[in-house]
């Protein structure tokens, strides 16, 4: 490979055309908006291909040296001439940032090969949902809005995902917050999604403060946030390991939880379904929520020498995965259902990176957004057909009225239930085998998998049947199939969901210079193939109890509630989290600061003080006022007063007055 | 020879008389005179220290003085005639229309 890759040009294409659609697209016609927000982000697409190929499909033969470590030598940064450029990793340095003494934090971008799979799934699957918007908000009022902030959000997520040091990724992992917030709040008239996007924004602030301190921890201990150099130092001090790593992969996972929506911090993930369809697919499914397994990915060298703090990650996953899944079984919109869903596989993710197969992980993460985008676009095509219709239960019948739809939504439901060959099985059998594998608590994790794999393919194939199978439960409804700019990016995602999986091998052997290697099963290893299989056997269990309730028996489900009203009153309610955190955080919270910070310290003490102040001040200026009597001849009195007493204090000799009254002050005292 | 200080006494009289004067009376001439008086009493000082050390410079300071004080005579007594014309008074006290 030679010369630059222009990796720069990624995220700033994005942004053009979020400064062009954003400051002229309110007085353009609707054809150029949409042709500058696509442009943008298929031109990033095309950059990221070619730094694709230059960098691994067409290796430099140079290459086969070995690649040298860099580091920051005398506060300078190296690490551009010590890499061999296209040798599997690249750096671009773009500016100089913060210089001050040792810190040195620059805008770098980073390329390697698990950055690349994230350019790739976050420009490609993003191009597809612009594609798929078009035809989606044709009649929304600003339109021109929304793909502002669509490309808006192409921008922060590629700088999250290029980014070379933790302070850039920062910025990247707090502007896809703010253009998610945007996103959801898209329809801002309506309360409850205004609501959504605050409440997004606000439960995020708590991840990030775990990741701020976490930056904070790595600076103190590294000197460097630049994730290359970390490695390589952690590289060279082989012993080192618990103790402030485990307290900074605690706080890095902290930021995770509320960016990818786990435990505890999941609850605005629901909420956000308040966007537009689009959006969910994009941002809530495919691409921003994935971020937290994509930076424990990034700073797994740091995770690995912190036991103690992989295990967090792998219970969080495993509990969220199956927590998600029980909520999703009861929910009755489509879109909350894909929500919990999402929860749900994000919760595989972490499960997969706590138990150190970042490979399977990301590999998941992979699939996930082809499978979860499909599905949440196939289902933004069924709600778009039924003028807006979310209820599952007034849905019904849809096959025969959208047949590409329900052939996608088809390929999507069979990929995340796990049925071979679709993607899902792959990298969700990957990820439950490494947990397996990984020691006696790995079996109850991998038990936790299983059970919530069981759990997906029911709710999955209960949303199919509700939605598409059975007869309309709406009279009143006319669906239409969708035009074909929303049917083309389904096409293309329901094939990437089939065939993305079977790439497996070839993609662990690609990922493993950055990710690890992945624990792959010897040849003839009877426990993977009894694995696999257990696997599938749950998936067709969902299916066929799902087939059993909602195909056979339509009444069973409503039996079912009212012999288990306890269990389905605490599901539908989603575990009152939401209740406990606003009785525990929220009011607490309220109170605290309506009775102590507004009431006490705002307007007792800073009022207090303020009216302390400026009382003084007015009393002292009523008592000057008198001075200013408007009596010409008492000025010039004052002004000749103050003349002599002027002249007396130069003209008295002090000291001698001093002395003076010194010497007959001790005659007295003697006296 | 007449000693230093009592030409130095003298002029501190007459500036006090032109400060007392300046302060009690009411007549805005008089007033005026006053002022006459203090600068009067402030240019025999120079004068004084001009000649008890010899050099010119205090005398070319009253010069000055002088002259500003011909000019403030002047423009002086055309507001006091202005005023007298609109007031038909000439009592300090009784001209406070600056007064807040």
């Amino acid at each position: 490979m030679n010369g630059s890759l222009h990796l720069w040009l990624i995220p700033l294409l994005p942004f053009v055309g979020f400064l062009f659609n954003g400051l002229l697209g309110k007085r353009l016609p609707k054809a150029v908006v949409s042709t500058v927000a696509l442009l943008m982000p298929l031109a990033a697409f095309g950059v990221v291909l070619k730094a694709a190929y230059s960098m691994y499909v067409h290796v430099n033969p140079a290459c086969a040296a070995p690649v040298h470590l860099a580091l920051q030598v005398n506060g300078k940064l190296e690490t551009m001439d010590l890499i061999p450029n296209g040798c599997g990793i690249y750096t671009e340095l773009l500016g100089y940032w913060i210089n001050v003494g040792p810190l040195q934090v620059n805008f770098t971008f980073f390329l390697d090969q698990l950055s690349l799979v994230m350019l790739l799934v976050v420009t490609g699957v993003g191009l597809l949902i612009h594609i798929y918007s078009v035809g989606y908000m044709k009649e929304e009022d600003g339109y021109w809005r929304f793909f502002a902030y669509m490309n808006l959000f192409m921008f922060f997520m590629t700088v999250l995902v290029l980014a070379g040091n933790a302070l850039v990724m920062f910025v990247g992992w707090e502007g896809v917050g703010l253009a998610s917030y945007l996103l959801i709040g898209f329809y801002f008239q309506k309360n409850s999604a205004a609501n959504a996007g605050k409440k997004a924004f606000i439960v995020n602030r708590i991840g990030d403060f775990g990741f701020l301190i976490g930056m904070f921890l790595l600076l103190a201990n590294f000197g460097t946030l630049d994730f290359f150099n970390i490695a390589a130092k952690l590289a060279a001090n082989p012993a080192w390991s618990g103790g402030v790593l485990t307290a900074i992969a605690l706080c890095l996972l902290l930021g995770a939880t509320g960016k990818s929506a786990q435990l505890p911090l999941y609850i605005w993930l629901p909420d956000a379904m308040e966007g537009p369809t689009p959006v969910s697919a994009l941002i809530h499914a495919a691409t921003m929520v994935t971020a937290g397994v994509y930076m424990i990915a990034r700073t797994h060298a740091i995770f690995d020498r912190s036991p103690f703090a992989l295990g967090t990650v792998a219970i969080i996953g495993a509990a969220t995965a199956l927590f998600a899944a029980t909520i999703g079984l009861v929910q009755n919109d489509i879109k909350r259902v894909l929500a919990y869903s999402t929860i749900s596989q994000l919760g595989y993710m972490f499960l997969g990176c706590g138990v150190a197969a970042y490979s399977a992980a990301i590999f998941h993460l992979m699939t996930h957004a082809f499978f979860k985008a499909l599905l949440f676009l196939a289902a933004g095509s069924v709600i778009h057909a039924l003028g807006g219709e979310q209820d599952l239960r007034k849905m019904g019948g849809l096959r025969k009225k959208l047949p590409i739809t329900f052939a996608t939504m088809t390929f999507g439901v069979i990929a995340i239930a796990g049925i071979p060959p679709w993607a899902g099985f792959f990298s969700k059998d990957a990820i439950l085998y490494a947990a397996f594998t990984h020691g006696t608590a790995g079996k109850a994790l991998w038990f936790a998998g299983l059970v919530t794999a069981a759990l997906t393919s029911f709710y999955m194939f209960r949303l199919w049947y509700l939605a598409f199978m059975g007869e309309s439960r709406n009279p009143d409804a006319h669906p239409h199939e969708s035009p074909w700019s929303m049917l083309g990016p389904l096409i293309i995602l329901a094939v990437l969901s089939l065939t993305g999986g079977w790439v497996a091998v070839r993609f662990y052997a690609f990922l493993a210079p950055v990710a690890g290697a992945h624990p792959e099963a010897a040849p003839g290893d009877r426990v993977e193939a009894i694995l696999s299989i257990l696997a599938i056997a749950v998936a067709a269990l969902g299916w066929y109890i799902a087939w059993l309730f909602y195909r056979q028996k339509s009444e069973r489900p409503a039996a079912l509630a009212a012999s288990m009203s306890g269990p389905y009153t605490l599901l539908t309610n989603k575990y009152y989290v939401d209740e406990f955190y606003g009785a525990t955080v929220v009011k607490p919270l309220l109170a605290f600061s309506t009775y102590f910070l507004d009431w006490v310290v705002d307007k007792a003490v800073l009022g207090g003080a303020a009216w302390l102040l400026g009382g003084t001040a007015k009393f002292i200026g009523a008592l000057l006022q008198r001075w200013q009597s408007g009596n010409l001849r008492s000025y010039a009195a004052w002004l000749a007063a103050g003349a002599a007493a002027i002249l007396l204090y130069f003209m008295v000799p002090w000291a001698m007055v001093g002395v003076f009254l010194g010497n007959e002050l001790s005659r007295v005292g003697r006296w | 020879m007449i000693p230093l200080s009592w030409y130095l006494l003298l002029s501190a009289a007459l500036f006090s008389l032109g400060v007392i004067g300046f302060l009690i009376k009411r007549n805005l001439i008089t007033v005026f005179m006053s002022i006459e008086l203090m600068l009067n009493g402030v240019n025999l000082s120079f004068v004084t220290f001009a000649h008890q050390w010899h050099t010119v410079k205090g005398q070319i300071f009253v010069f000055f003085v002088m002259m500003v004080a011909a000019a403030e005579a002047a423009v002086g007594l055309a507001i006091i005639i202005a005023v007298f014309r609109a007031r038909a008074t000439l009592a300090v006290d009784r001209i406070d229309l600056m007064k807040l």
